[in-house]
Order: C-alpha cells, then sequence, then structure tokens
C-alpha cells in the first residue's frame, strides 16, 4: 500500500508507458494481482463492476486484498467468504432495498474479522481524484461535523484564504485499478458509454490498470470518437476482450442487471458465509471460467437483459 | 390512528405526497432512490414541471419509465430520459458548488437535531449492527440548500441522541452546525408517515409542523423516543392527498398493464 504521494509518483514515473498491444487473457491480467494490494474497484454498485477479472482474480486465492470503491456490491461478499479481503473501503455496501442488509458484511465486519472503513460517496471520490492529480489530499466541506471525521484519518483544517474549516481527504493510491469498458483499443485507450462513475479517477489514481473490455477495437475507431475514450492507453497495462464482462451486473446501453441472479445469490447469502461457498462451488468452481460462468447463465437469459438495455437507453 | 382496513393511501403515498409539496417549481432537487425520487417526480408531473432531479450516479433530469423505477441510482433505470450523465465527483461537486436547491435523503435513525445515523447500530469499531453506510446521503446533507429526511416515524429510529452521526444535522444544536463549518445547507423538514416536523430557530430541536391526515398528536408522540417541541398555537393536519396525486404516484409505481412498459415482475419499492 502507497501511502505518501512522492513515492506514488516515484513509482508511476518509473513504468514502461507503451501504446503497443496489451492484449491478455484473464488468468495473465489477474496475475497482475499481488497478496497485500489495495484494489481500486471500477463501476459502482451493481453496474459495470469488472466482474470477470474479480472471478479471474478470486480464482488464484488471493490474501490480504483491500478493496476500495464508491457503493460496494455483493462482489466483496465473495472476496469476504474467500478470506481473500482484509479491509473494504468505500461509502456504501448492500445490493439494494429490496434485498436488505447485507447477512455477510455483518458477520464479518460485525465479527471483527474484517475492517470496513466507512467514507461518504464524494470522499472516496475525492481520495481518488486526488490521487489521480498527483497530490496528497484534497479539500471539501463534506463529512465535517460528521462521525466520519473522527473514525477516518482526515484533517479538518480552516482554509488559509478565509478560516473556513475544510475537510481535508487523503489521496488514495490503489496498487492496481480494475475498470470494465465498453471499447478499448489493444493499447488500452478506453471508452465508456453512459455514466463514468470514478473509473476515470481510479485508472490515473492506480499503479496497474487492467481493462476489461465489451469489445475490442482499432485505434482508428477509437480516433474516429476520441471524445469518448476517458482512459488513455498509457496508464494500461493489460485489456482483456470479455463480453458480458460485468454479468450479473448491468453495463450500461449492453444488458440490465439480472436481479433475478441476485435472487439466486441472496437467497445463498441468507444462509451465512456457507451458503455463499455453495454459490462460489456452482458459480466459480464449477465452471473454471467466466466464459464458463456465462454459459452457465444461459443465452436466453444474456439476450433478455440485452434487450431490456436496448429499451431503456431507447436503442 | 386510521385503522388499516379503512386506508384510502399508505403512509409510504403519505410521506411521498407531503414531500413533493415542498419541492417548488424552477429549482434543483438531489435525490435518493425510493420516496425521494418518487416524490420528486411527482412534483414535477403535478405542480413543478420545471423542477430538475439529480441522482447520484452522475444522471442529470432523467425521466422515469412507469412500472420501470429504479432500485438504485446507479442503473439504467434511473437514467432513463437524462439530458446528462456525468462523473459522480463531478455531480456532488454541483452540490458543493451551491446548484441544488433540496436535497432527499433516508434515515435508519434520526435524532432530536435532525442528525442521521445510517452506519452502525452500537458502536463503531466493535457494531452491534452494522448497517449499508453513508452512500452520497452524508455529502447531500453537507452541500444541498434545504435538507429534507424522509423516513418511517418509529420509536426505534426516532432516538434522542443516534448512534453515530453519518449524515450531520443540527449536531449538538444550537450554532454547532455552523461551527463545523456547514454554513451553506440546513435541515428543514422531516418528513413522515405521520407528520412533518421542522427544526426550532433557536435550539435547534425538531418540532413537530403538522400532522399526516387522522392521526394524532400523541401517535406522533408514541412513535418517538424523545421530547418533541410542539408549538403555543398547535398543530395543523396537513391537507390529505388529492385523487391526482395519488394516481400519479399509483400509475409511476403501477401502470396499468394496458400501457405497462415490460417489467421483471420484481416490485421495486420497499
Amino acid at each position: 500500500m502507497i501511502t505518501d504521494f512522492r513515492e506514488a509518483r516515484a513509482r508511476l514515473a518509473g513504468k514502461r508507458r507503451s501504446s503497443a498491444d496489451k492484449l491478455v487473457g484473464l488468468p495473465e491480467a489477474a496475475a497482475l494481482v499481488h497478496d497485500g494490494d489495495v484494489i481500486g474497484v471500477g463501476g459502482c454498485l451493481y453496474s459495470r463492476t469488472p466482474m470477470a477479472a474479480l472471478f479471474e482474480i478470486l480464482r488464484g486465492s488471493p490474501r490480504d486484498l483491500t478493496l476500495a470503491r464508491s457503493l460496494t456490491c455483493y462482489e466483496a461478499e465473495l472476496f469476504l467468504v474467500r478470506g481473500a479481503v482484509s479491509t473494504i473501503v468505500t461509502s456504501w455496501m448492500g445490493i439494494g432495498i429490496p434485498w436488505g442488509i447485507s447477512k455477510i458484511l455483518r458477520h464479518y465486519v460485525e465479527g471483527g474479522s474484517a475492517a470496513y472503513q466507512e467514507w461518504s460517496h464524494l470522499g472516496m471520490g475525492l481520495r481518488f481524484q486526488a490521487a489521480a492529480m498527483g497530490l496528497p489530499y484534497l479539500p471539501t466541506t463534506s463529512m465535517l461535523g460528521s462521525d466520519l471525521v473522527r473514525v477516518n484519518d482526515v484533517r479538518v483544517a480552516d482554509d488559509p484564504f478565509t478560516g473556513q474549516p475544510l475537510c481535508l481527504v487523503p489521496a488514495l493510491y490503489p496498487d492496481v485499478a480494475l475498470i470494465h469498458v465498453h471499447r478499448a483499443d489493444p493499447g488500452g485507450d478506453s471508452q465508456i458509454s453512459g455514466y463514468p462513475f470514478m473509473d476515470r479517477e481510479i485508472a490515473a489514481a492506480a499503479q496497474t490498470v487492467i481493462v476489461t473490455a465489451e469489445e475490442i477495437v482499432s485505434p482508428d475507431e477509437i480516433a474516429r470518437t476520441a471524445d469518448a475514450t476517458v482512459i488513455p492507453g498509457f496508464l494500461v497495462d493489460a485489456v482483456v476482450q470479455v463480453p458480458f464482462g460485468a454479468f450479473p451486473h448491468e453495463c450500461y446501453g449492453r444488458y440490465e442487471a439480472d436481479f433475478a441472479h441476485f435472487d439466486t445469490y441472496v437467497q445463498a447469502a441468507e444462509q451465512g458465509p456457507e451458503g455463499v461457498e455453495r454459490y462460489l462451488a456452482e458459480h466459480l468452481d464449477a465452471p473454471g471460467t467466466f466464459a464458463g460462468f456465462l454459459e452457465q447463465m444461459g443465452q436466453d437469459v444474456l439476450r433478455a437483459q440485452t434487450e431490456k438495455a436496448a429499451r431503456l437507453v431507447g436503442g | 390512528m386510521r385503522a388499516d382496513t379503512a386506508v384510502r393511501w399508505s403512509g409510504q403515498e403519505a410521506m411521498t405526497v407531503a414531500t413533493s409539496r415542498l419541492l417548488e417549481d424552477h429549482r434543483v432537487v438531489f435525490a435518493g432512490v425510493g420516496v425521494p425520487l418518487l416524490a420528486s417526480v411527482l412534483a414535477q408531473q403535478l405542480h413543478a414541471p420545471n423542477l430538475t432531479v439529480v441522482l447520484e450516479g452522475g444522471i442529470v433530469d432523467p425521466r422515469m419509465e412507469p412500472g420501470l423505477l429504479p432500485i438504485s441510482t446507479n442503473e439504467m433505470r434511473a437514467a432513463h430520459g437524462a439530458r446528462m450523465l456525468t462523473g459522480i465527483v463531478d455531480v456532488f461537486h454541483y452540490a458543493q458548488r451551491g446548484a441544488f436547491d433540496y436535497g432527499v435523503v433516508g434515515a435508519a435513525q434520526v435524532d432530536t437535531f435532525g442528525n442521521v445515523n445510517t452506519s452502525v447500530i452500537g458502536d463503531y469499531e466493535a457494531p452491534r449492527v452494522r448497517l449499508p453506510g453513508s452512500g452520497g446521503a452524508n455529502d447531500i446533507v453537507s452541500s444541498c440548500r434545504d435538507i429534507i429526511i424522509v423516513t418511517k416515524h418509529e420509536r426505534r429510529r426516532f432516538v434522542e441522541r443516534v448512534d453515530f452521526v453519518t449524515s450531520p444535522g443540527f449536531l449538538d444544536g444550537g450554532q454547532s452546525r455552523e461551527d463545523a463549518g456547514l454554513v451553506f445547507a440546513r435541515p428543514v423538514a422531516v418528513i413522515t408517515d405521520l407528520a412533518r416536523l421542522g427544526f426550532d430557530a433557536m435550539t435547534r430541536r425538531m418540532t413537530v409542523e403538522a400532522l399526516q391526515p387522522e392521526v394524532t398528536l400523541a401517535d406522533v408522540r408514541d412513535a418517538t423516543g424523545f421530547d418533541l417541541l410542539v408549538p403555543d398555537e398547535g398543530v395543523p393536519t396537513l391537507p390529505p392527498p388529492t385523487d391526482e396525486e395519488l394516481d400519479v404516484l399509483r400509475n409511476l409505481e403501477h401502470p396499468p398493464a394496458e400501457t405497462s412498459a415490460p417489467t421483471t415482475g420484481r416490485e421495486l419499492q420497499p
């Protein structure tokens, strides 16, 4: 984990930054993650979650990871149950009101076996943005007066110009960023359709960036819509082509989240960690690959979710 | 309290209607999903056609599809018909900049000074119940001009002092919110299924301003875990939801079958 912006800069500046082809398979990309790493997870809640990358990383039985994400969905529960994550840094964790409060989060955090560091939503964004700017912190009026200031490593300091109190949130420099995008070229130039969440910031904040993409397109095609590029190739270390790479979460305009699958997951999670283990045995271990998991979900489901997305974005 | 067998509207509908009536035309509202979003859309469709709704997923001015209400503020149903999709940091910076008139949030616990807890029941380090957390609520109540808190009125929710201040209200009352640096935004209303509440101008303690129809002051006191201030002149009763308000609301949640968009068959509202 990097805590000093000078060290973060030196590490990034010392890296090779090539525009060459970085296309790899999921196993090669997942090998860039090491035990103890801080992982910045792109997307938000059940939208554009880099699920294929997360599944592949989990298959490698990592240890002592920190997962940092704006709003965290049940993907982090899979890591908790497998003993892969020691700390979750987020502003909110769950799926949504219909599915209730996460039993798994409660089990691990109330039991003291995992740390849960809660920030405000903007607080998370500013932590990534400060890192993306190469700075040690950014000021905000969020979190002032709240207990989030008491429990987190922030400073309240007076603005040197007006004397007003401001909350200074420390930069968060992830070791690895996982970002799922709509289109990328082999060099890593990446485009997102719809809401970009904090992905631009997370990619620039991280030391190593893994992009999974629904589609790999040519650099010429990226160039034709260069204004839609949100991550430049020089920041990217690995590019993996993974259609439905966020499934069963949504990818804007491509497929809607599979709420019925959330029901299946939550039914398992209601049984506690053992239930999630059974879910993982069936949906992570048995299929062996993410393609195998998608096959398990079935073409009919993928097609139905694709049609729903097209209708919702008027496509 | 009204008998359940005779209700013409639900507690949630009464909350939604009372919230929507606070939202004026030509304003911008930062809303969460559920009642806050429903209230905003209801206002837009009735008295506030120029009200802009912003959602924390970076979604500006969406148009909800009846029957396809979003479960989160970060999904295509929430973005349907939006005129801008931008980053999360951007949208909260519009709030911090001062562009948002209203912020509407829910609460697991709320106290006499309007402080909201959505983090933990018990101690933060060793919680009895770990709740999901702030999400954008802390940012919304720190930055949007008028804060409206919407929650079901229950004794376990209305506590003298929240276990954890996730989203600051008037903190310890008096000037303490301003002293902490929160000078641009303040809680103006707490809307429940039983009442509309506000805050005393000096002490900043919660005050009963109006009762929901068919609710008594005793009902409100019974459902509150602290002493509420009551104005000497008494407490009026809110006008009941109109047929028009209920029609719009019910059509949003459950459009008639012949006009409904295809759904997943899932109930989207809690």
